[in-house]
């Protein structure tokens, strides 16, 4: 797909996949999008293999903008994106942006074909200052 | 005149649909406004503040409610077809009609 991919990641899978069916109802099939959350024993929380396989799953040569709930979401999504191989690590963003709104916004600018910082930086209009 | 002249289109449309220009409404327009190489603007006043409609964070933020009349401009040489078609799109209730379920 010629469209930037979205990756949403929470800690509660329900929010994830809550905030991934908005995108998929709102904005349609033309974004790549993948989520994860929860840790494996089926209680809240996020790991940095999920986060990867999702980034992986999301992939587009136009690169990959994620979506974080809170704290550990954001910084095993850091930690996801060193691990990358480095010419997919320079392709993937954080958004400072609340993650249902911000996957959202996000996807609609993707899927006119504009860039992953001008999908990033949609997302984070949401954000005060 | 150039092989491209500077085209400029407006027209203005009444939203009835029953949520408004919600956020799947928003959505839907700014996809569209999007696939036009025109410069596409709105507002909910002729004087307006006019926005960006291809921005959808300000679409979303207008929040024009039904009842409201959107204006509608665009500028370039595909803009007689941006306002029409999006002229159409709000005519169609953004293609949802009666299914569409409020949020609560």
């Amino acid at each position: 797909m010629s469209n930037v991919g979205i990756v949403i990641v929470s800690h509660s899978p329900r929010v994830a996949e809550g905030a991934a069916d908005m995108v998929r109802q709102m904005v349609g099939n033309e974004v790549p999008l993948a989520w994860c959350g929860g840790d494996p024993s089926g209680g809240l929380g996020t790991n940095v293999e999920a986060i990867l396989d999702a980034i992986n799953r999301a992939w587009s040569d136009k690169g990959v903008a994620i979506l974080v709930d809170l704290g550990g979401a954001e910084t095993n999504s850091e930690m996801a994106i060193e691990m990358l191989p480095p010419e997919r690590a320079g392709k993937v963003v954080i958004c400072n942006a609340p993650v249902v709104e911000g996957a959202v916004m996000a996807a609609t600018e993707a899927s006119g074909g504009a860039t992953l910082v001008q999908v990033q930086a949609t997302a984070q209009e949401l954000s005060p200052a | 005149m150039s092989t491209h002249p500077a085209q400029v289109a407006e027209a203005r449309v009444l939203i009835n649909h029953e949520v408004g220009l919600h956020a799947r409404p928003s959505v839907k327009l700014t996809k569209l406004a999007k696939g036009f190489g025109a410069r596409v603007l709105l507002a909910l006043d002729e004087e307006g503040p006019w926005i960006d409609a291809k921005s959808i964070v300000k679409v979303m933020a207008t929040k024009a409610p039904k009842g409201a009349v959107l204006f509608l401009r665009a500028e370039g040489s595909d803009a007689r077809d941006a306002v029409e078609a999006l002229v159409a799109l709000v005519e169609r209730d953004f293609d949802e009609g009666e299914a569409y379920a409020v949020p609560s």
